[in-house]
């Protein structure tokens, strides 16, 4: 078992031990457990962050260009921003919602991993880590408004209903992870356009132009517009709340496609077979 | 020594019984010093409030002490013992530390963690203190109950939620606004509830209030005291879109608010949350406007269901709460047991014996040459001085387990001594240091 295998291991158990301790936060409300999960967060991201590290000085470049290595990192990006983002609000439930689906995009990292082939030409540039770095960072952040719409939309059902569990009693108030939603749209939003534009003008250094309409272009578009409704709807006719909440789901499923289902399904100059991996 | 508890409580005895029993806080000098006369009987404290009324005193033996504890409640009362025998609950020994630990932690309360208790107790032993009857074990004991019940307090949630119907409405409003402060309240009609609930809100941030009432004078009167502003009946509706949150209850026999105008108002807010609480029977607020986004419609019943859950979470919180006293139970109990005389001495002894031992080594080394006869006699001599400094203090305790100061002289040999307290592991040991 080589070295950055080990770490990918660690950093998996470190996940799946936050989300173990975060879920007994919330369900029998130990307080404890909640500081405990993070502590194993911030270990987890030393140990993927070392990961990372050693798979690129054993191939000389930005080991995400596989689903192994993008889900990896995607679990890394979102995991650092949320105890960013957990600085800042100290809202352990909201673990209990990344934590898990960070383990999951761990897990299938996990199962598709595959030793590193010959690096795609294309790839061989500064421009591809400015561009994932970007783009990730952004998806992480909309994870983050995703898991935050969910949580809206079962507090306002309870509300709504009047049927508290005792999830009711764990949750912050809608006004809060409406802000939540809100603040993680304002992070994402400028993230995935660098994004969109690193990868253009990288683009247009590899092939000569700045736009194909190759798949995985077309659906980030997509998302982008999605995102750019919601955000404009926030800003200037009042969305706010349930709404929000959903239109920060739907976004997240496109953005899920984007990432995922092009690679997988459709193909193009994205897919990870074309990246070499 | 054994900790005895007699009482009766809301869970034993009706009131007419607990009134007739009950202790006036007022003249608890007597029916203290009387229990302290009871033969056998070494400390005692009397707790007494409007749901419980409780013995808690500390003797050498079992049976006949509880039963002249009885005697004395219904003496003092002047009560028949027969008939105050079927609501009379006793415990003794880990059951009655249990019992006192679970009473001051509020957790034998009528309603599950109400703070009154505590301060109750607290009172109580205030008096004991004041009056002398209070000894060693009770001292550490109530203390360990305040600690206790500070730790139920802050380690569970078993006071976090609100219990009454008009503060369940604060604590919503929470789960919908986050912060109250920049938020404004309208009280449509007056009523009692209406006002209590208004008066939460105010106390907890909320920074308008506007008042309307058919009767413009009451509105002006009610916004006065709340130093609001009256708002006229007639055209109330027109002021909503301001309101965060509105508190109502008119004895109008149909709805004071259409669920159409609900929709309007929620479009001028821009979607802003509103939060409507409708105490009216008949209510005032079309019901189908909770099916309106971003409106929360409760009426009284509503709010019953909210105060009902919020019990039932206590009920939750308090299996916390009684894991919490189980292990304290066992740490005040190995404490207690390091009261006995005999275990005492011995330990005593031993800790002498070891100072002993490490000083004749360290004389035996330094001297070197030494024969076995002079070593013979340095470890006599030795061992004579400890048994001469031992005699007096072995005695007096020796006797002193029979009378009430017995516990004061123990403790002080074990604290001036220094001897560790037997059974108690060191991790234990730790975490209580850390109270």
């Amino acid at each position: 078992m080589t070295t950055h295998i080990l770490l990918f291991k660690i950093t998996l158990i470190a996940y799946f031990t936050a989300t173990v301790l975060y879920l007994v936060n919330v369900v029998i409300q130990h307080d404890k457990s909640g500081k405990f999960a993070r502590w194993a967060l911030f270990g987890g991201i030393a140990v993927h962050f070392g990961n990372m590290a050693l798979r690129f000085f054993e191939v000389r470049y930005t080991p995400v260009a596989d689903l192994h290595g993008s889900l990896s990192f995607f679990a890394l990006c979102l995991v650092v921003l949320f105890l960013l983002f957990d600085l800042r609000y100290r809202l352990p439930v909201m673990g209990a919602f990344i934590s898990p689906l960070a383990l999951v995009m761990m897990i299938f990292a996990g199962i598709s991993h595959k030793p590193l082939l010959e690096l795609n030409p294309v790839l061989d540039s500064w421009w591809f880590p400015i561009h994932i770095t970007f783009a990730f960072l952004g998806n992480a952040a909309f994870s983050l408004a995703f898991c935050a719409g969910v949580m809206y939309l079962l507090q306002n059902w309870m509300l709504k209903s009047k049927h508290f569990s005792a999830l009711y009693y764990r949750l912050p108030s809608l006004d809060t992870l409406d802000k939540i939603n809100y603040s993680s749209l304002t992070v994402g939003f400028p993230l995935m356009t660098m994004g969109i534009i690193s990868g253009a003008i990288w683009a247009e250094s590899v092939w000569g132009t700045y736009w194909s309409w190759d798949p995985k272009e077309t659906w980030a578009l997509i998302t982008w517009f999605l995102y750019a409704a919601l955000l404009h709807g926030r800003l200037s006719i009042g969305w706010r709340g349930k709404r929000a909440a959903i239109f920060a789901i739907i976004g997240f499923c496109c953005l899920l496609f984007t990432f995922l289902g092009v690679n997988l399904l459709l193909s193009g100059q994205h897919t990870f077979e074309a990246l070499g991996g | 020594m054994n900790i005895l508890v007699v009482g009766l409580s809301h869970k034993s005895a009706p009131v007419e019984i607990r009134e007739k029993v009950a202790f006036s806080p007022t003249a608890m000098a007597a029916p203290l010093k009387q229990m302290l006369e009871l033969p056998d009987i070494s400390e005692g404290v009397i707790v007494s409030t409007c749901n419980r009324v409780e013995l808690y005193a500390t003797s050498r033996e079992k049976e006949g002490a509880i039963s002249r504890l009885k005697d004395f409640l219904a003496d003092y009362h002047q009560l028949s013992r027969d008939d105050l025998d079927e609501h009379l609950y006793d415990y003794h020994g880990e059951e009655a530390i249990k019992h006192v630990l679970r009473v001051a932690s509020s957790l034998d309360s009528m309603v599950i963690g109400e703070p009154q208790i505590l301060g109750q107790i607290k009172t109580a032993y205030g008096y004991a203190s004041e009056y002398k009857t209070a000894g060693v074990i009770l001292n550490r004991f109530l203390h360990k109950a305040f600690s206790v019940a500070k730790r139920v307090r802050t380690e569970t949630a078993i006071a976090s939620n609100a219990v009454s119907v008009s503060f369940a409405a604060v604590e919503l409003a929470r789960k919908i606004f986050s912060t109250l402060d920049d938020k404004t309240v309208m009280l449509i009609g007056a009523g009692e509830m209406c006002e209590l609930a208004a008066r939460h809100f105010v106390n907890n941030g909320v920074s308008e209030v506007l008042v309307t009432n058919r009767t413009f004078a009451r509105a002006e009167k009610l916004a006065e005291e709340f130093q609001g502003r009256a708002v006229a009946f007639e055209n109330f509706q027109d002021q909503l879109h301001q309101v965060d949150i509105v508190l109502s209850s008119t004895g109008a026999p149909g709805y004071v608010l259409p669920a159409e105008k609900l929709s309007e108002v929620i479009r001028l807010r821009r979607n802003k949350p509103m939060f409507l609480i409708d105490i009216a029977v008949p209510r005032d607020i079309d019901p189908r406007g909770n099916k309106i986004d971003n409106i929360y419609l409760y009426d009284v019943d509503d709010l019953q269901g909210v105060v009902q859950a919020n019990l039932k979470e206590r009920h939750k919180e308090a299996a916390k709460a009684e894991a919490i006293i189980e292990e304290e139970i066992t740490q005040f109990q190995q404490w207690l047991s390091t009261l006995e005389v005999k275990p005492t001495v011995i330990s005593l002894r031993r800790k002498l014996e070891d100072i002993r031992q490490a000083e004749l080594q360290k004389t035996f080394s330094n001297l070197g040459d030494l024969g076995t006869k002079e070593r013979k006699s340095i470890e006599a001599m030795t061992s004579a001085i400890i048994n001469k400094i031992l005699h007096k203090p072995t005695s007096i305790l020796k006797d002193a387990q029979n009378n009430s100061d017995g516990n004061l002289y123990i403790d002080a040999v074990r604290t001036l001594f220094d001897l560790s307290e037997p059974s108690v592991d060191p991790q234990d040991k730790k975490k209580q240091d850390n109270d």
